[in-house]
């Protein structure tokens, strides 16, 4: 149904409400949390950092893997960004620090078809993102959250962070990235959820 | 493309107390496709001015049901949707939803087991529906349901869950209680650990299906026990609610 159904008796609380700057960060059908939820399909794996690693590979000229110290003298930043879950909370001002994935390409040479991005995970999950939806400062890897080192539960040692798609987009306990050019739908993208996932226009499930 | 899972318009066929704050609601949906066990719902409020807020909500019926499904909902005492719906909502009113959503946490007869499920408090409601599909369906394949909740008052389906167990068909609950110990209680008065999780475990051995729903301090616990105790990670599918599940 395109109109919304008013429901009897329902007037809420109105969590969205209070300083316009605040209201507008929030998507639609999306409340405020303060809290930092924790969702998974499966155990927390835990991988050593003296055998962790971080790849690029796929379409590019020569593959690259970092190990945990290479990847921290990168050129690193804060990032505080508004992180929406597709089970509808929304947290703002999420404070991380970690490289730009801008960073980590530059260390690589893409193949003139490369078009997307497959980032994989410890524990087997994956997600797809096509390659404009990452690059210019819109995706990064994290391995803080609020001045501490990222919490395995919340996808540490590193997890990519993409704050302009649901969160299922921000691949806990990310290890790599495989170019292609061709999209193949990730974890939650082959069950039903959305391939692109904007929360701005409310991309939670396929067809959406 | 698949096609939009779009919001549709259900009817409050009935409400029932599960608890003092947990309830049950059985929506009417003349032509729900059908679900698979595990899967949950989005629900819709609107307010007269347009306000309008969703949440997620497993279903706790099984598939077998034609027509309706139900849905568990705990009340939050500072929540925005629960209060709604434990005090405002009566038989016939009608409700925004739309789903089934979901296909990870599932599970159906067909897969088979043996089938280990543990739930925390109302993260037993995904688990339920596969608990009243198992036993719609005629399977038997050795399950056994580990059920911490805090005091005995509030264990959700207690009676249901008895009288599965009661049929001798190879399913089995344990309890725990992690706030008091009625007099006379048998089960176990603790939080999950590695022991409990181990005995528990031990009858069904460590090929187990396992599915995991509850508070994320429960689920992280359990899982992490299971696996160290020989459980492959892809044996066990989890599913949680943070101090925000309203």
């Amino acid at each position: 149904m395109t109109e919304r159904f008013v429901t009897r008796g329902f007037v809420g609380r109105r969590t969205q409400e209070g300083p316009g700057a605040t209201r507008d960060r929030i998507p639609p059908g999306q409340y405020q949390t303060r809290d930092f939820p924790v969702l998974s399909a499966g155990p927390t794996p835990r991988t050593p950092l003296d055998r962790w690693s971080f790849t690029i590979e796929g379409l590019v000229r020569q593959p690259v893997t970092w190990t945990w110290s290479e990847l921290m003298a990168l050129p690193n930043r804060e990032w505080v960004v508004d992180i929406s879950c597709v089970t509808k909370w929304t947290k703002l001002d999420m404070r991380w620090r970690g490289v730009s994935l801008d960073t980590l390409l530059e260390n690589v040479e893409l193949d003139q078809n490369a078009a997307f991005v497959i980032a994989y995970s410890d524990g087997g999950y994956t997600t797809n993102l096509p390659l404009g939806d990452v690059l210019n400062g819109q995706a990064f890897v994290a391995w803080e959250y609020d001045g501490k080192p990222l919490a395995p539960e919340h996808g540490g040692p590193a997890r990519l962070v993409v704050p302009g798609r649901y969160f299922w987009k921000s691949a806990k306990w990310v290890r790599g990235l495989r170019i292609q050019d061709q999209d193949q739908s990730g974890f939650w993208e082959s069950l039903g959820y959305h391939n692109r996932g904007d929360q701005w226009l409310e991309e939670r499930y396929s067809g959406d | 493309m698949v096609n939009p899972i779009s919001w549709r318009l259900a009817t409050v066929n009935g409400i029932r107390d599960e608890t003092s704050s947990v309830r049950s609601l059985t929506l009417g949906l003349p032509g729900w496709p059908g679900h698979r066990p595990g899967q949950h719902i989005d629900l819709r409020l609107t307010a007269e001015d347009g306000y309008s807020v969703e949440r997620s909500y497993s279903i706790a019926s099984e598939p077998e049901r034609d027509g309706e499904i139900d849905i568990t909902v705990e009340r939050i005492p500072d929540g925005e949707v629960s209060p709604f719906l434990d005090e405002v909502v009566v038989v016939g009113d009608r409700l925004e939803v739309r789903g089934p959503i979901g296909g990870y946490f599932v599970w159906e007869a067909a897969l088979g087991g043996p089938l280990f499920l543990v739930a925390g408090g109302s993260g037993i409601v995904p688990l339920m529906a596969m608990i009243r599909h198992r036993h719609r369906a005629g399977a038997t394949v050795p399950t056994r349901l580990l059920f911490s909740s805090r005091y005995a008052e509030e264990i959700i389906y207690r009676a249901e869950l008895d009288a599965f167990a009661a049929a001798g068909d190879g399913f089995e609950v344990i309890h725990t209680l992690t706030r008091s110990r009625p007099p006379g209680w048998t089960g176990y008065d603790r939080r999950i650990d590695d022991r409990m999780l181990a005995e528990v475990l031990e009858p069904l051995g460590v090929t187990a299906r396992t599915y995991i729903c509850g508070p994320t301090a429960l689920v992280e616990v359990a899982a992490n026990a299971l696996v160290r105790l020989g459980l492959p990670p892809d044996r066990v599918r989890t599913e949680r609610f943070g101090p925000t599940g309203t």
